[in-house]
């Protein structure tokens, strides 16, 4: 076996014990109702007959490890309850929201990486400087602004004031998508690149005090090169690492922003439910995010290990 | 000569050099800690003097004088669609908004630093177990997990504070595990260790007081993430309920009149902002003197 | 080169003096250093670590962050200014005429650039050479620099070398365009120590074949002793003393170097390994009486006064001492 299949077996089977945690959690948070599971999660539609057809389903007359087997067993079906609110499969609920979060999360990460890799080199380049210190200061002060309220402000000025961006719907075809989802998924970079040019900036000025861009510097040549091919390439693939461990975060920030521009996407659909309290659709919810990032984090760490050449080795 | 340092000898100035060097030397500015302690310090001062400052009852409504702009004659920052005054309203919003930062950041700091000490130190099987315990914690947005618990709880501040204990300990785990892992391995540890120190010895008089110092930049970071999820939640009307003011929920609430009353969400969302940049500069500064140090 | 005439002087530096500007205090690290450089020769340049010597050698290529550092004096090649020349002229000078190699091989390869994106890069910058010439010019080199298998090497990264391979592609980057000096700075510090061996052979070989000078910065006399025509030994950001190596070795002139001499093992005979003691000084003002006189078992009430200057004791032998007559290698 070659150290890099090694890596990339070692990572996975991580990932999913980290995966069979989510589940136990995501288990037991239904089993954290205070009183009658069953009487909850039914609520005003509670009928005799339903309570004893949920109570069967969820095997609540069983052991507890019995019970977990028996989730485990729906979820490997794809089943993932009914929603007692629609009336539907929580599956094919979430199906339904997943394209607007997914345009979120995707979309902002393209933005906020176009923002902050720039700047985070500006930053690093004239480090202490008045441009450093003027960058740090605006992003310590977003950083200090909740996301909702930095959405709703953009709103303010720029949707309503200026009426340059839609402030709600999620718009049609794909440069409907792109312009109807500016605002929320610009908030949501904003907050994001917070984050990331701290990093990127950080680790820009290792890499330039690094030996090797020393090497570069006495071969005789000149400063966009060795940005582009010595510094870049170096700093950004850690940054992919950064991307992959704040993804939570992020989805987190799509969560509220889309309740702030009233999105048709899983946040709207998590905070309905709360409302509701269809609590099957927040355990699906919950889980879903939980393996999501799971995977993604696989993912971005089997990327760093194929961009970066010393990480199979390690 | 005792000290073994030459005596310095500095050669007259005015040489080429020198009017060089002159010209270069610059001293970096630095994140003043100082102007975020005063913001947070008037924010908690605030917060604690509410009723002497709040010009009206939080809640007392008056339906002659609704959604008057701010500079109005009896309202300063004027008032919300039922006529509270919202400068009474942000001033005492600012007690329960500063609990949540407070109560949830120092409780989860002294919680996830004990299972990052005891993950470090004794290693092994309580380490792996522990470890993989935050490792799926992390695998979950923040936000959804706590808004998950508070829909199975039931709204409320004290739901939404179990919520957030619950949560977010884990980046302080993580964080002072990794020192620890840092700390025992430097010369002194084993050199204690070798004079028979016991392990507890060991770990209050050395190990705790160097790892702790990130997990404190930390703190003051996630104080400032712990007011924006609890203002978020207020926002999605979980959490703190009617009329209790809440910055969060004040947003929240005025939603419906952004078009008409900019300032209902400007005013609480400025108290947002100054009470967490007055943190994050704390913060900020604070890792800068870490790093320092660490360079020294 | 012709054989009867004196070798032409490649280099000449003359009251080179380089200071950094920290973030409080400014630090003095060369003060005021003069020598010169023949084509062909090679020069050593020994002292503790902190002495200038590596800062010193980077001036001379214009490698120092330019908000931070100051510059005075001069540094002519073939007759050029290169002190205060733009960055862009510096630039065709680096790589292609005075080329550079450095102390740790791991740290000042690129980790993500195959052997042969790190080669080319140099040939790509100063020669008209397309990309297969590139590649042939790239194995020729590692084949120069004894690596064995060279078409496989070219694909590996630098990871996937021992250290002493790597410090052999470090010497293949700095000869790609047949420099004609060869600055070394520390270049055997991070190697084992059969490795040491040869690489300053290597060193040795190439210099003789290829016609360069070279200038090689070392902590270690024994390294300099094998491998140099001349020594200067600094101190204090200070030239204190200069000769042929011979000379110095036998009869040096400052204390310093004699302690320095003392400290080799076997080089002198003693049961005891001896270590000057003191600490180097970090000058944050230029220093004008000799910076020595507190380590320095010779030092008298006079030492206190005397600016120092740069004394001929013998053609080609300078120092800087007022006792030199009374410095001895034995005890």
């Amino acid at each position: 076996m070659t150290p890099r299949t090694r890596f990339i077996l070692g990572r996975t089977l991580q990932s999913l014990i980290v995966v069979i945690g989510v589940t136990i959690i995501a288990f037991f948070l239904l089993r954290l109702v205070p009183g009658d599971a069953v009487t909850v999660i039914l609520g005003s539609r509670y009928t005799a007959a339903k309570a004893v057809i949920l109570r069967r389903e969820l095997g609540l007359d069983r052991s507890v490890t019995a019970q977990y087997v028996l989730f485990m067993g729906h979820l490997l079906h794809g089943n993932l309850g009914t929603s007692v609110y629609y009336q539907q499969g929580v599956w094919s609920l979430i199906g339904q929201r997943l394209p607007v979060t997914m345009w979120l999360v995707v979309y902002s990460t393209v933005l906020a990486i176009l923002i902050s890799v720039p700047l985070a080199v500006v930053a690093a380049f004239k480090r202490d400087r008045v441009a450093d210190q003027g960058l740090r200061v605006g992003f310590i002060l977003i950083f200090a602004m909740p996301p909702f309220w930095v959405g709703l402000m953009l709103a303010l000025i720029f949707g309503i004031d200026l009426g340059l961006f839609p402030v709600t719907g999620y718009g049609s075809g794909f440069f409907g998508h792109v312009s109807s989802l500016f605002l929320p998924t610009l908030t949501i970079a904003l907050g994001f690149s917070a984050i990331l040019i701290r990093t990127l900036r950080n680790s820009i000025v290792a890499v330039l005090h690094a030996e090797y861009v020393e090497t570069a510097r006495a071969k005789g040549i000149g400063w966009l090169r060795i940005l582009t091919r010595h510094v870049l390439r170096n700093a950004l693939i850690p940054a992919i690492s950064v991307i992959g461990v704040n993804l939570a975060y992020l989805i987190g920030g799509t969560v509220i922003i889309e309740n702030v521009f009233a999105l048709p996407g899983l946040g709207t659909l998590l905070a309905a439910a709360i409302t509701n309290r269809d609590l099957s659709v927040v355990q699906g919810i919950v889980l879903f995010f939980g393996i999501f990032v799971v995977v993604i984090n696989l993912g971005t760490d089997l990327l760093y290990a194929f961009l970066d050449p010393r990480a199979s080795n390690v | 000569m005792s000290s073994g340092v030459p005596a310095p000898v500095t050669v007259p100035i005015g040489t080429a050099e020198d009017k060089l060097l002159s010209r270069r030397r610059r001293l970096p500015v630095r994140a003043p800690i100082v102007v975020g302690a005063v913001l947070v310090t008037f924010v908690v001062i605030v917060a604690l003097a509410a009723p002497l400052i709040a010009p009206y009852a939080p809640n007392q409504q008056d339906l002659l004088h609704t959604l008057e702009p701010p500079l109005s004659p009896s309202h300063l920052l004027g008032t919300d669609q039922l006529g509270r005054d919202e400068l009474s309203r942000v001033v005492w919003a600012a007690r329960v908004d500063l609990l949540i930062a407070f109560g949830v950041t120092i409780v989860t700091f002294s919680f996830g630093t004990l299972v990052g000490v005891v993950a470090g130190t004794f290693g092994g099987i309580v380490d792996a177990i522990l470890m993989r315990i935050v490792d799926v914690f992390f695998a979950f947005p923040l936000v959804v997990l706590v808004l998950a618990i508070v829909a199975i709880l039931g709204n409320g501040l004290i739901y939404l504070l179990i919520a957030m204990w619950a949560v977010t300990w884990v980046s302080y785990a993580r964080i002072v595990r990794a020192e620890v892992m840092i700390v025992k391995h430097q010369d002194y540890v084993p050199a204690a260790r070798a004079l028979g120190y016991s392990r507890w010895r060991i770990m209050s008089r050395h190990i705790i007081p160097n790892a702790i110092a990130p997990a404190i930049v930390y703190g003051t970071i996630d104080a400032v993430n712990n007011v924006s999820i609890g203002a978020s939640l207020g926002f999605l009307g979980l959490g703190v309920q009617d009329p209790t003011a809440e910055w969060g929920k004040m947003i929240s609430d005025s939603q419906a009149f952004i078009r008409t009353a900019w300032w209902l969400p400007v005013m609480p969302g400025i108290a947002i902002v100054i009470f967490g940049l007055g943190l994050s500069i704390i913060g900020d500064g604070l890792a800068d003197r870490l790093r320092d140090k660490s360079d020294a | 080169m012709s054989d009867s005439a004196p070798p032409e002087t490649l280099l000449e530096v003359r009251d080179l003096r380089v200071a950094f500007t920290g973030r409080a205090r400014t630090v003095y690290a060369v003060n005021g250093v003069d020598f010169t450089l023949a084509a062909g020769e090679t020069l050593g340049i020994v002292g503790e670590s902190g002495c200038g010597k590596s800062t010193m050698l980077r001036t001379l290529v214009g490698l120092y962050e330019p908000k931070t550092t100051v510059c005075t004096g001069s540094i002519r090649y073939s007759g050029t200014e290169l002190l205060g020349v733009n960055e862009s002229s510096m630039r065709r000078v680096r790589g292609a005429e005075i080329s550079m190699i450095f102390q740790d091989p791991m740290s000042y390869l690129n980790p993500v650039l195959k052997i042969s994106e790190q080669i080319g890069e140099t040939l790509q910058r100063h020669t008209s050479l397309n990309r297969r010439e590139r590649r042939g010019r790239t194995i020729e080199l590692l084949r120069l620099v004894g690596i064995s298998a060279p078409e496989h090497r070219l694909k590996q990264y630098p990871h996937e070398l021992s250290g002493g391979m790597r410090q052999r592609v470090i010497i293949a980057i700095a000869l790609a365009c047949e420099p004609r000096i060869l600055l070394a700075d520390e270049p055997t510090t991070a190697l084992d120590v059969s490795i040491q061996d040869q690489i300053l052979r290597l060193l040795a070989d190439l210099r003789r074949r290829l016609g360069m000078s070279m200038v090689i910065v070392s902590h270690d006399l024994g390294v300099i002793a094998q491998t140099c025509d001349r020594v200067m030994v600094m101190y204090g950001g200070e030239l204190v003393e200069l000769a042929p190596v011979r000379q110095l070795v036998r009869t040096p002139h400052h204390p310093y170097t004699a302690g320095l001499l003392r400290s080799l093992p076997g080089s002198v005979p003693s049961r005891y390994l001896h270590a000057i003691s003191g600490m180097p000084p970090r000058l944050h003002s230029r220093p004008r009486v000799c910076s020595f006189r507190a380590r320095c078992e010779l030092a008298t009430e006079a030492c206190e006064s005397w600016e120092t200057s740069l004394l001929e004791v013998e053609p080609g032998h300078a120092v800087r001492c007022l006792n030199h007559d009374r410095v001895r290698i034995d005890d």
